[in-house]
């Protein structure tokens, strides 16, 4: 260990450019409702020379050591988690991860009585995954740690938005003017609300897409206030998906089915299901997205999510960058 | 100690008797005694002399709904610490509900909090009792026994009557005893898990919303009961444009409806849950603004005002719902529902006065007769100055400024959405039976 640590440190991470304090003024990431076009440039620069670490035959930099980040899951995650730890090993930071998902609630602690114990810790990052909408904002009056949102119940999911946003660029060069069509449970997916800020902000237009009961009633008087004027709402996915550049699709839950929220799997299958015929509506090198963990045969038809458009695997590899490139800049950055 | 007291100077207005003048009240043995032109008291020469020029005197208020908390819940609030807060909001009359541990559905129960409230003897406390046996909407509770005790009116408050045979029920069963039936109308099929008013807020901070429709079904449903049975029915915190235009056609058809509306609902909407005021920068979801009904929206307040204004709305009652430090320090969707409303009730709904969207007489009506009315006379005449009856007096500066600071609270329940909120409109005296039970510092 101690070796490899050393000779990362002879490795200059040259390529890092530094965090901007111009640019860069969150010691938070909670959402990116709150991030300029500029800043969520300088998060995929960033991750473009994180993924230049990655691409090493020792992939590890020196820059957060000393510094302890410490994953705490309130809900279980597989790949989210596993992204951020290897992010923040990468970056050669101190470890620590929390499964809170069953132990916290049934003990009697509260939130806050968690996270100032994870303070006294030691930890200088938090990143915090939950199953209720917002908690991620309890927690920044609670601690002087930064806290990163690893997800915070439909609300917000921003290092996918950002990871989806750095792989759309990648293999399309752009995102200005793009079609992005979001195709699914829109009502209960953070990942959906997060694209809708930092898509439109990077310039591109969303559609949303889903049968009405899994549409928030008032999305359009949401867009409408939030001055959003880059989305709209179809209910049909062959007009969200025709003339699209992307195609991002949610995961449906089961129990969306259970409670009564679409008929049956079936007719979700016969109406929503990117299919190959769907998809020849889109753009001819129109990407395939989703984040994953996909229901095979329902969200999207196998040969589809594995086939030459489909991007989803790197959307996985890209997320290691993004997320280090948060950490790195987060742990650098100003009080905001 | 002095047994009277004179108030000296101040405009009376006291809308049950149509009075509005500059003018003396005198207080006798717990009972006003006078009122008249300024220094033409009869035989006061013993009487302690308040000096109330420059302020508005008028009858104590009254509050048809609040949360007690005791006996159970005595964390968050105790018949000691809700009747101070309440003479610290200007009120002498306070109907607690009834959704306490045990509940009140029965004699001894509600024995229990007449007693506890005499002792502490701040306030006049009127209970309310439980419609259903422990609030559950299955069998109905001892009506007559009930009123026997001496409660106002039914209610299981905080739990909807969901089965409509059983509020048919109880409206029937309630005609013979003569108190009202008040609903707290939601459909709780609709409501499931929600936590805010159903709109662009809650699609925006991804939290499941309570449609307006919820609230409205209920009402739509209790009035069809009401007019079936021809029973007396009270509407608790109207808090949207759909349950006014239904009150109003109701009322228009002649059935016996009366309905309240709180101050915070008459005052702020659901993008309180997600703005404060010191922190623009950032979203917020703020616990203390998540209440029951939801905060809704500008449309609704204005209809909500309206309906005041031409009396489909009888009452301002302040749903006085303490809560723990605990209880609100926590994810919002966890969060209790409620708002701690004695101490700020008055001075958030002068804006309205201020505003020139409600008259000064307008709002002391809402808080004194009209709420009598409901109440009936079996406590003796209240909420108003007629000489022979219970001295409850309230005396306030209507253009005092003050900034609401929940760490003054007498209450024990600091969760209010106006912490940090300049009122122009602060009470400064409150007289319960004759008795000074608050005086501004």
């Amino acid at each position: 260990m101690r070796t490899i640590e050393s000779s990362a440190d002879t490795v200059t991470p040259d390529s890092l450019p530094p965090p901007s304090a111009a640019v860069w003024q969150h010691s938070h990431v909670l959402d990116l409702d709150d991030f300029s076009r500029e800043e969520i440039e300088l998060v995929l620069e960033i991750a473009d020379s994180m993924k230049e670490v990655l691409g090493r035959e020792v992939k590890r930099v020196p820059t957060l050591r000393g510094k302890t980040v410490v994953t705490l899951f309130y809900e279980a995650s597989t790949r989210t988690r596993a992204s951020f730890e290897l992010a923040a090993k990468n970056l050669s930071a101190d470890t620590v991860s929390i499964d809170a998902s069953k132990s916290s609630v049934t003990k009697g602690e509260s939130l806050a009585d968690s996270l100032r114990t994870i303070q006294a810790l030691g930890a200088d990052i938090i990143v915090m995954r939950h199953s209720q909408s917002g908690a991620p904002y309890l927690a920044v009056h609670e601690v002087n740690s930064s806290i990163i949102n690893a997800g915070d119940g439909w609300h917000a999911h921003p290092s996918q938005a950002l990871l989806d946003i750095y792989t759309i660029r990648s293999h399309l060069g752009k995102t200005q003017n793009l079609k992005v069509a979001i195709v699914g449970d829109i009502m209960h997916s953070r990942v959906a609300r997060s694209n809708i800020w930092g898509l439109t902000s990077m310039g591109a237009k969303v559609v949303l897409c889903g049968p009405s009961t899994l549409l928030p009633r008032d999305m359009d008087s949401f867009l409408k206030i939030c001055e959003l004027n880059g989305v709209s709402i179809e209910n049909k996915i062959e007009s969200a998906v025709e003339n699209a550049d992307v195609v991002m699709l949610l995961r449906l839950q089961m129990e969306r089915q259970q409670s009564g929220l679409l008929p049956s799997l079936r007719e979700y299958i016969q109406q929503y299901q990117l299919t190959a015929q769907r998809l020849s509506l889109a753009r001819p090198k129109a990407l395939v997205m989703h984040p994953g963990p996909i229901n095979e045969g329902i969200e999207v038809s196998p040969e589809i999510a594995h086939g030459a458009q489909s991007v989803i695997e790197e959307q996985v590899a890209n997320g290691v960058a993004i997320r280090m490139a948060l950490l790195y800049l987060v742990a650098g950055g100003k009080n905001k | 100690m002095a047994t009277s007291l004179l108030i000296s100077g101040g405009r009376v207005i006291d809308p049950g008797q149509r009075i509005d003048k500059v003018a003396d009240l005198l207080i006798t043995k717990g009972k006003v005694a006078w009122i008249g032109e300024k220094g033409a008291a009869p035989s006061h020469a013993d009487s302690k002399v308040v000096d109330a020029s420059g302020l508005v005197v008028c009858p104590g208020f009254i509050d048809l709904h609040c949360h007690l908390r005791e006996p159970g819940f005595e964390d968050k609030e105790t018949i000691n610490t809700g009747s101070q807060a309440a003479a610290r909001g200007g009120f002498t009359t306070i109907c607690c509900m009834p959704n306490t541990n045990p509940p009140l559905d029965s004699q001894s129960s509600i024995d229990y909090v007449k007693k506890a409230a005499q002792a502490v003897g701040i306030v006049q406390v009127l209970p309310v009792g439980c419609i259903t046996k422990g609030r559950q909407g299955k069998e109905l509770t001892e009506m007559y026994d009930l009123a026997e005790a001496g409660v106002v009116a039914f209610s299981d408050d905080g739990s909807p009557v969901s089965s409509s045979r059983m509020m048919s029920l109880a409206m029937d069963y309630s005609l013979g005893v003569g108190l009202p039936i008040i609903d707290h109308c939601e459909d709780t099929q609709l409501t499931e898990d929600a936590c805010m008013n159903e709109g662009w807020v809650s699609a925006r901070l991804g939290l499941k919303g309570m449609p307006a429709a919820a609230e409205e079904l209920m009402v739509a449903r209790d009035i069809t009961l009401a007019q079936l049975s021809g029973a007396r029915l009270h509407i608790a915190h109207v808090s949207t444009a759909g349950s006014v235009e239904l009150i109003r056609r109701a009322k228009e058809a002649g059935l016996k409806i009366t309905a309240e509306v709180t101050p915070h609902h008459l005052t702020l909407t659901e993008e309180r849950v997600m703005s404060k005021s010191d922190d623009n920068e950032r979203i917020s979801y703020d616990t203390n603004a998540k209440v029951n009904p939801p905060l809704r929206t500008r449309r609704d307040i204005e209809a909500l005002v309206q309906g005041l204004k031409e009396g489909v709305i009888d009452v301002i009652a302040t749903d006085h719902a303490p809560h723990t430090l605990a209880d609100k320090a926590c994810e919002f969707g966890l969060a209790a529902f409620g708002i701690s409303g004695f101490e700020t009730a008055f001075g958030s709904l002068m804006s309205l006065v201020h505003e020139d969207k409600l008259k000064l007489e307008g709002l002391i009506s809402k808080l004194t007769i009209e709420p009598a009315r409901i109440i009936g006379t079996r406590y003796g005449e209240l909420g108003t100055l007629k000489p022979g009856t219970r001295a409850d007096v309230t005396i306030f500066a209507s253009n005092k400024e003050w900034t609401a600071d929940s760490r003054d609270f007498v209450s024990k329940g600091k969760n209010t959405p106006f912490d940090g909120s300049v009122f122009k409109g602060k009470i400064q005296m409150t007289i319960a039976a004759g008795q000074v039970v608050y005086k501004s510092q």
